[in-house]
């Protein structure tokens, strides 16, 4: 497993990770959804050559994937790891998708859009993140042909994304505003700022293990630099938040507090069936134990390492094989117990 | 009568239903019909749905309504068909018919002006536009501050980025 899924960055005890998105497409191809077989392929092979075609150590620092002729479980284990979108492993059409060696950075091509550059790090390090998106973006830039407009920016296939083109998003772990309910007013404001809230696996999806992602919703009309530090502003509100209620709950009720974080922990070590949901819920109290400094004896690196270990695709990956429903309930506890050991 | 479903108050409401050309008839209390009313909503909230409410929302009387379509050349998507899928069919879409999107994207990004990335391989008019407007607002807040000096220099920057786009 790479570095930085397991490696903690900063704010790290509320922000599980960052991630900048960037649209982009070819000026002289119809947007993907309407786009003819052999369009795609051209599309591939241009993006392939912007990244591979160039001397030095660039190509070499890069994979490429095609989406179509991937393993299932691989493909369902990129998703997972949030390196591709659900709908690109879906996908139909010539897609696919260069992943850096160190999984920090991940271009998909043929999504929504020819392209979408995205750059994940480890913390709130939206400013990071930013900074080597555009890089690679320029990189792109000077051998593909943007569809650019003065007035709208950069041209998307929705209009949701059109402008600057950028999603900033952060991944927060908000036990302590789940558990008191403030959670609800929280939501209330940042829909009023402007702000998305999803859950894990970002559109439409649960806020599995208390895990919550909120990214900007308007991307034209504000630079990609203002548009990042109002999430981060926004982010760093909600982390001061979090913080003190966590505080607060432990000081009311030690004893509550530290049993509900033990017996998550007693039942993570010790179950021999568990699904992925329920595991990540124990593993939220855990790491909420963790970084209250009431569990002393587990690193939190082991966590991140269980958090994407246990999930279906890449459980199966790293077992080697397909497994039913309820084998990898088995499996999946099995490998928590051996890492919590 | 009993509520079919509680079996428990007394059923009000006459519920009839058709699911695949079967019809049924429920008799149901009104708390009961209240919850069957809860999910009974056939299709959820869709991003389409969402547009064309945008699109066709009565305040947007001031926006004028299309009865000519526009489509696009290049790909063949029309403006119509965008009202009604919410995704625009290629980069020459928005030459067509961008500026009836204009209503649409004010509402979604709340500011229209581009204030953004510019590639550098394309547009280098583009930024020195962008630079002139920037000194401009500068020169307006050294005015402001009478420092005459400043405003001086910022307008000569401005004539000198101006006659190198007229040339």
């Amino acid at each position: 497993m790479k570095e930085w899924y397991i490696k903690s960055g900063p704010e790290s005890d509320v922000v599980m990770s960052t991630r900048i998105r960037l649209a982009r497409n070819f000026n002289d191809f119809p947007f993907p959804s309407r786009m003819k077989r052999e369009d795609g392929e051209k599309v591939l092979n241009k993006v392939k050559e912007a990244i591979f075609g160039r001397s030095g150590a660039i190509g070499e620092s890069f994979q490429f994937e095609h989406i179509q002729r991937m393993d299932p479980i691989q493909r369902q284990a990129l998703v997972e790891k949030h390196l591709i979108s659900l709908d690109l492993a879906e996908n139909q059409v010539n897609s696919g998708v260069i992943i850096s060696y160190d999984e920090k950075i991940s271009i998909m091509i043929n999504e929504e859009d020819h392209l979408r550059i995205q750059c994940l790090f480890a913390g709130l390090q939206l400013k990071e993140a930013w900074d080597l998106c555009n890089k690679v973006d320029n990189l792109l830039e000077e051998t593909i042909d943007y569809a650019f407009d003065e007035r709208f920016g950069y041209l998307t296939c929705c209009p949701t994304n059109i402008g600057t083109g950028i999603r900033a998003s952060a991944m927060l772990h908000l036990p302590a505003l789940v558990m008191t309910g403030y959670i609800k007013g929280i939501l209330d404001i940042c829909s009023k700022l402007g702000i998305a809230v999803r859950g894990l696996y970002g559109e439409n999806t649960e806020a599995l293990g208390n895990m919550f992602q909120i990214s900007n919703q308007a991307s034209l009309g504000q630079p990609e630099d203002e548009i990042i530090s109002k999430i981060s502003s926004i982010a760093r509100q909600i982390i001061d938040q979090e913080r003190t209620i966590r505080r607060e709950l432990h000081k009311q009720n030690p004893y509550r507090f530290e049993d509900k974080v033990y017996r998550s922990l007693g039942l993570l070590s010790n179950a021999r069936i568990i699904s992925s949901e329920e595991a990540l819920k124990l593993l939220s109290d855990v790491r909420l134990g963790v970084y209250m400094g009431i569990i002393n004896n587990i690193d939190i690196n082991i966590l991140n390492e269980i958090q994407l270990l246990i999930q279906p695709a890449n459980l199966q990956k790293s077992i080697g094989r397909t497994l039913s429903s309820d084998e990898r309930d088995i499996k999946r506890a099995e490998v928590i117990r051996n890492k919590l050991k | 009568m009993l509520c079919q479903k509680c079996q428990k108050r007394i059923a009000k409401v006459q519920l009839t239903q058709i699911i695949n050309n079967n019809k049924s008839v429920l008799f149901l209390c009104e708390y009961c019909a209240q919850e069957k009313e809860k999910y009974n909503i056939s299709s959820p909230f869709s991003i389409n749905d969402f547009f064309s409410g945008i699109m066709g929302f009565p305040y947007m009387t001031s926006v004028p309504q299309h009865t000519q379509d526009l489509i696009c050349d290049k790909c063949g998507m029309s403006y119509n068909e965008f009202n009604k899928t919410g995704k625009i069919g290629c980069p020459n879409c928005y030459k067509v018919y961008g500026d009836r999107l204009v209503p649409l994207l004010k509402r979604l990004h709340g500011n229209m002006q581009y204030n953004g990335k510019i590639p550098s391989r394309a547009f280098s008019s583009v930024k020195v536009s962008k630079e002139i407007m920037k000194l401009k607002e500068q020169l307006n807040t050294a005015i402001k501050n009478e420092e005459y000096e400043k405003a001086a220099t910022l307008r000569d920057q401005i004539r000198n980025l101006e006659s190198n786009i007229s040339k």
